[in-house]
């Protein structure tokens, strides 16, 4: 049967392959104790960096792979989302984190902190969300003080991915609180700087192998040189870092619809009732059908938005909040459905469709929940209207 | 540091069909991997590598589709590959194989050490690497697990079902590997696209100076009469023993039975 040509290239069909591959071997088989224990996957971000991916969304002079290709990196996650997305999003939080870098960092501050992300030997976060903060980002409360050569921090972040486990963290602070949104500035802070300190790690619904963290800042001490573009820059450096971190996200939701599809149906061949597999049932056909279709429609808006990122697109807010509202909205009903296919076996932890389920949900929160993506959608059109206004 | 991995590829099933007229492997219609015992070897060997620095060189006799194998060392890290490739080659068993083989060696610059894997999941001869070493004239190590290497001297846990011992040799040397010494890695993208393009360098008997009647079913003494599957064996019958006087009455009823006693 025809598959979707969605002319990949040959390094993206490999690393299709290789990623597959690897999740197959490696992730399958620890995906349920990670899950239960709640273990953070070091080994498996190890050997993604040995594997270069961890470089995929770095170009090269800053020793990553150079391809500076939004396809590349979101067919990677999508391939790890396919068996796990607590550890896909452990490894696409990396680029959340350095993206604000790659967007406004200076020549210096790339090649100091670029090459050691690219190559895996270390890894990052971003650092947005504080208790009083969430859907409105502006409201932010950290601050950031200008002594000398150093700024001084004081506030709490939470619930931030990667959270302890990363050594380098961009950080979002009030320069000027006067300036409301553009007050905010964007810092680099490095772990096991004076006065950054990490809170409790999270029990979560899903996503149980990644690691959620409160970051704690008390007189933390961060150089000037760390300040990333302007004082004030901050919330354009976040906004913009969405525009691009999105997609990730809706290729979690690709790759996990996916797997759930996968799952249900080898489970409705599998099962018989009444004498027959149940997959010979019009009725659940039927829902199979519609979670076929969902996915490969997530996929071609996916790609389609990456395309256009990868083709030099300014302005693409709009677009990124397109995919990430589907594609995270079809992974939840899709999984939801897996589950109803399983019947009362996919309820049980012993089948891989609950945690499938549970992990959903997140996708339809993270980076933005899927109310704020439609504001922005909304937002946009509003935008665009007004001024083709005839 | 030049170290040689012998790498064979061998079908990538456990159920493995016999051509019952030809005595041979049938290979049509099944998936070729590399032997997963010389994965291991190759793990060892890039393991060297990337701590003590070497080159790596994987060798390997085969029909050229074998050159897939080839590439996926590649991939993994080999700096070198080399397809020991030629007709007369053809029907060598493991005594032919272990010349070519060490031929092959014999052709490449100075080696300090060779890997192989402990046996092939095909043959399960276990006979290779030990073969290589004598023709090579060099000691042999099997069923290495760990190894440390220091002033040309390798040191290895040779590991057995119920114990290991220690043994040093001067290199240069073979040593086979056991599943247990490492988890062989995955290839990088930069390693896949390299190997992708690379050339793989042939080399034919004569370019192995190998003696053509030692080689193919000509250099193989080892005659195949028949390959068959064994039938299973049937379970016995399990006395309960858990009442002395019972039990041994019950055994010497079925001993008494089957004619024994
Ligand atoms: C597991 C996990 C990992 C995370 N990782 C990170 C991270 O790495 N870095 C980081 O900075 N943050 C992270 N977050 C935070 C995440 O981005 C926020 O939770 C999210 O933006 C929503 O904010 P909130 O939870 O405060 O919800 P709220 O903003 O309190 O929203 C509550 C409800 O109100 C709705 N709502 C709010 N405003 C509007 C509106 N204007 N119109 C319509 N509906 C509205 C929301 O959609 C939601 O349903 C993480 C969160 C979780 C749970």
């Amino acid at each position: 049967m025809a598959e979707m040509e969605y002319g990949l290239s040959e390094t993206q069909k490999e690393i299709r392959e290789m990623v597959r591959e690897f999740a197959l071997e490696r992730v399958l088989p620890v995906r349920a104790e990670l899950d239960e224990k709640e273990e953070f996957p070091t080994e498996l971000l190890k050997e993604l960096g040995r594997m270069d991916l961890m470089g995929l969304y770095i170009p090269a002079e800053y020793d990553g792979m150079g391809a500076e290709s939004m396809l590349d990196f979101v067919i990677a996650i999508e391939e790890l989302s396919r068996i796990c997305i607590g550890v896909s999003v452990s490894f696409a939080a990396n680029a959340l984190g350095a993206d604000p870098i790659l967007i406004g960092g200076s020549d210096a501050q790339k090649k100091k902190y670029l090459p050691p992300l690219a190559k895996g030997e270390k890894w990052a976060a971003f650092a947005l969300t504080e208790p009083n903060a969430g859907s409105d980002a502006g409201g932010i409360q950290t601050q950031a003080v200008k002594k000398g050569d150093k700024y001084i921090l004081n506030g709490t972040k939470q619930w931030i991915t990667n959270g302890g486990e990363a050594d380098t963290y961009t950080v979002l602070a009030v320069t000027d609180k006067k300036r409301g949104a553009r007050g905010v500035s964007c810092f680099i802070v490095e772990k096991g700087m004076p006065g950054f300190k990490f809170g409790k790690k999270e029990k979560k619904l899903g996503i149980r192998a990644s690691a959620t963290r409160e970051l704690i800042f008390e007189d933390c001490e961060v150089p000037t040189e760390n300040l990333l573009a302007k004082e004030g820059m901050g919330f354009i450096l976040a906004m913009k870092t969405f525009d691009v971190s999105r997609p990730g996200i809706a290729a979690q939701g690709v790759g996990l619809a996916q797997g759930a599809l996968d799952e249900a149906c080898n489970y409705a061949r599998q099962r018989v009732q009444f004498g027959k597999p149940v997959i010979a049932n019009q009725g659940l056909q039927w829902m199979l059908a519609e979670m076929a279709t969902q996915v490969e429609a997530a996929r071609a808006l996916t790609y389609g938005v990456c395309r256009t990122i990868d083709s030099g697109a300014k302005d693409v807010s709009k677009l990124s909040a397109m995919c990430k509202l589907y594609a995270t909205d079809v992974a939840m009903d899709v999984t939801t459905k897996a589950v109803q296919v399983f019947g009362g076996y996919g309820f049980m932890r012993e089948y891989p469709v609950e945690k499938m389920m549970r992990d959903a949900k997140i996708l339809q929160i993270y980076e933005g929940t899927n109310q704020i993506q439609r504001d922005v959608i909304g937002l946009s059109l509003v935008k665009e209207y007004a001024a083709t206004k005839k | 540091m030049h170290i040689v991995v012998c790498v064979k590829q061998v079908p990538g099933t456990t159920k493995v069909q016999i051509n019952p007229e030809t005595n041979t492997l049938i290979r049509d219609g099944v998936e070729a991997i590399i032997n997963p015992f010389d994965e291991n070897a190759l793990e060892a060997a890039l393991v060297l590598k990337d701590t003590i620095g070497a080159k790596v060189t994987v060798i390997c006799m085969g029909p050229p589709q074998a050159e897939s194998a080839l590439r996926e060392t590649m991939a993994r890290g080999a700096d070198d590959v080399v397809l020991l490739c030629d007709r007369a080659f053809a029907g060598s068993d493991t005594w032919a194989t272990s010349y070519a083989l060490a031929q092959g060696v014999r052709a490449l610059d100075k080696v300090d050490l060779v890997f192989c894997g402990k046996q092939a999941i095909d043959g399960d001869t276990a006979q290779v690497g030990p073969g290589v070493a004598e023709f090579l004239g060099w000691p042999v190590i099997t069923y290495a697990r760990k190894i440390e290497i220091k002033d040309q001297v390798v040191r290895v846990e040779r590991v057995f079902e119920d114990g290991y011992e220690v043994i040093e040799a001067h290199l240069p040397a073979v040593l086979t590997t056991v599943k247990e010494m490492n988890v062989p890695r995955m290839a990088s993208l930069k390693g896949r696209m390299r190997a992708k393009k690379a050339a793989i360098k042939l080399l034919d008997a004569a370019a192995a100076k190998a003696d053509v009647n030692e080689i193919g079913l000509k250099g193989s003494p080892t005659r195949v009469v028949k390959i068959f599957t064994p039938p299973r064996k049937t379970s016995g019958v399990k006395v309960d023993g858990s009442e002395p006087l019972v039990a041994a009455r019950e055994l010497v009823a079925h001993l008494r039975n089957q004619k024994v006693i």
